[in-house]
């Protein structure tokens, strides 16, 4: 019961800054809401409204040129801190599909994997590549094979291919729910903890 | 091989190992709050499904609700909704709530603890990436999504992969006015705020054995800061007589035969831990952060490195190379999970006491919990605090993150004993410098950045 994972081709959003941390990505006097939507007109609030809710003219979200692109293409560390989810609901509610950096804080990984938002790890070359091309042309494309467990800068065929377990590959593709999942295991789950108790005692 | 006691508590609780390797991870205690549950709850009733495991639940309101009148309802809409919701979903599936103003209420990884809730050789999350601090006690515990919070209400279990193990040891005694905040700062200055990532931590060492436990609940509370999922410390001695007759600790033969059992939670001595660092601590000073996260810290009467990030620098309005000593603050905030219990209170109290807070710095003191604030009461310590012209406030998250009224303004500086000094953190635009206890008592008496070893009048 997550959006499936489609293969994706697009534009891609800059934001070459290290160790972007999920209170920019969403600041907490935004987590107030009980329910899971509107998050993606927060995102970034801090760096892409200035104090008058003027949008700031050279933050990357601002830019004509990068609107509808579902990738974001950000620098090392991103998602750090906050375990708060409503980072990953923000950037999917924004409309990324994708954020791609050479280095993901842990929990923020887990969040997107469970939201249909695919954190692609790729070399810091690659990043460098990605980030050069989207510099030298607005309207580059790239396109993201979770399948093939690939990405391709399509103007010059560089491709990388990117890591991602068995488990959460079968789930994105198949627009799959651990919740779902792990309701089914409950007799299972039953069994362990009968086993556990007999340890204990 | 031997086996890291990590791995000895991952594996009791693999119900069962995924394609790929993922654990199906069974978690003996869920704490839930009011701002990432809502959604979990929500999920369960879209479902059509219960709490599976409703005693094994705890639930508080600690994020978003003020410090000052508890007794009357909060003001702030939003922020009440979330804590009504909570009431509600708790009511409702049978989690026991220790709500606003209940003797039990408080930030929840206060109360985990003191309440007796967390215990050795457990499993343990919550929807807050603090969660951490409960690895103190030797229990596995992290910080989850959303997702995972609905996950474990469903089932009692999450699907994570196993963490790589990292063992950080602290050898050497730290030097008197070095606090357990000092050693953490200085841990994640030296190995960056991603040096951790990947891996679950053991401290260990005879700088962390000398802690007491809330000392070593600072140190956990931080290892995410470092970017693991979880710090943890081998129970022994200092942990049981730390645990021994709180409410929901084992009691009579009970109690004996866990402690036996705990004796034995410990890493084999030929276990091999993916990574380990070992450092000095006797070296160690009193630390302070200059940045816009928690890796840029410095001694206190260090300088900021001429290598620092120009953004960072930008933000917090410091250039490289200078020194922090001297320079005049506004705020000073003592609380939050990682300094707001009882120990770091008395210390706050005995730097202060018979002294003035100075002019212009608005001074926050928020216990961590309803028991926190009961003791500082009946220990005298909220006396002192009035004689040097500083409130003692009610428990909560307060301007740690800053979700209710109290709020640093922009570009005002804030010596803070929290966790993060994130750009606009403590309200948009605040500048946060992150400092153990003592730091932030001789700021709040000097109003300036000052070395809590040498700030006598």
């Amino acid at each position: 019961m997550i959006p499936k994972f489609e293969k994706l081709t697009s534009r891609a959003v800059p934001l070459p800054i290290e160790n972007i941390d999920t209170d920019q990505i969403i600041p907490a006097r935004f987590l107030k809401a009980t329910e899971r939507k509107g998050f993606g007109d927060n995102l970034f609030r801090d760096w892409r409204y200035d104090e008058e809710g003027r949008p700031v003219a050279d933050f990357p979200l601002n830019n004509n040129c990068r609107f509808g692109g579902e990738i974001l293409v950000a620098g090392r560390n991103f998602g750090c801190g906050s375990s708060r989810e409503h980072a990953a609901w923000a950037l999917f509610d924004y409309g990324f599909r994708v954020v791609v950096s050479s280095f993901f804080a842990d929990i923020f990984r887990g969040n997107a994997l469970n939201n249909g938002l695919l954190p692609l790890t790729v070399s810091d070359g690659f990043l460098a590549a990605m980030l050069t091309e989207i510099a030298a042309n607005n309207n580059a494309k790239f396109e993201v094979d979770l399948e093939a467990q690939t990405i391709t800068i399509l103007s010059t065929r560089q491709s990388e291919s990117f890591e991602i377990d068995a488990y959460k590959k079968k789930c994105l593709l198949g627009g799959l729910d651990d919740v779902d999942y792990l309701v089914t295991l409950a007799p299972e789950i039953k069994d362990f903890e009968n086993g556990k108790l007999k340890l204990e005692n | 091989m031997g086996k890291t006691i990590i791995d000895k508590i991952w594996d009791a609780h693999t119900v069962r190992t995924e394609d790929g390797g993922r654990s199906v991870l069974y978690i003996d205690r869920q704490y839930i709050h009011e701002v990432t549950s809502p959604v979990a709850f929500a999920g369960l009733e879209r479902r059509g499904i219960v709490v599976a495991r409703p005693a094994q639940t705890t639930a508080t309101a600690d994020h978003n609700i003020p410090t000052v009148n508890q007794h009357l309802p909060i003001e702030e809409e939003q922020g009440r909704r979330q804590v009504e919701a909570l009431t509600e979903n708790c009511a409702r599936y049978g989690v026991e709530l220790f709500g606003v103003g209940h003797p039990r209420q408080g930030i929840v990884h206060i109360i985990g603890p003191e309440q007796g809730f967390t215990q050795p050789g457990m499993t343990i999350i919550c929807g807050d990436s603090h969660t951490s601090t409960h690895g103190a006690m030797g229990a596995v515990a992290f910080g989850v999504g959303t997702s995972e919070v609905e996950m474990a209400l469903a089932s009692q279990c999450i699907i994570q992969s196993k963490p790589r193990t990292m063992r950080i040891t602290m050898n050497g005694r730290p030097a008197e006015g070095v606090e357990a905040k000092d050693l953490i700062l200085y841990l994640i200055s030296r190995i960056s705020t991603s040096g951790g990532t990947g891996y679950f931590i053991e401290f260990a060492g005879e700088a962390i054995r000398g802690l007491s436990m809330e000392g070593r609940m600072t140190v956990c509370n931080m290892a995410i800061e470092c970017g693991a999922r979880g710090g943890i410390v081998a129970p022994d001695d200092v942990t049981f007589e730390y645990l021994k007759g709180r409410p929901e600790a084992p009691k009579g033969a009970e109690w004996n035969a866990a402690v036996e059992r705990w004796r034995r939670l410990a890493s084999d001595p030929d276990a091999v831990f993916d990574r380990e660092y070992t450092f000095d601590a006797s070296r160690i000073q009193p630390m302070i952060t200059w940045g816009t996260n928690p890796g840029e810290g410095i001694a206190i009467n260090g300088r900021i490195p001429a290598s620092a990030d120009r953004k960072a620098l930008a933000y917090m309005g410091f250039r490289s190379g200078e020194k922090l000593l001297g320079k005049p603050i506004d705020y000073v905030f003592v609380g939050s999970c990682t300094n707001g219990r009882i120990e770091d209170l008395r210390l706050f109290a005995r730097l202060v006491e018979g002294r003035r807070k100075a002019d212009g710095v608005t001074v926050w003191i928020v216990p961590g919990s309803k028991e926190v604030e009961r003791m500082a009461r009946e220990e005298g310590l909220e006396r002192i605090f009035n004689a040097a012209g500083m409130e003692l406030r009610q428990p909560g998250c307060s301007a740690c993150l800053a979700m209710n009224a109290d709020k640093v303004p922009a570009g005002k500086y804030c010596v803070s004993t929290s966790n993060r000094n994130f750009e606009g953190r403590q309200g948009p635009g605040s500048r946060t410098l992150l400092s153990g206890v003592a730091v932030a008592a001789a700021a709040a008496v000097t109003g300036r950045i000052a070395d809590p070893r040498h700030c006598e009048e």
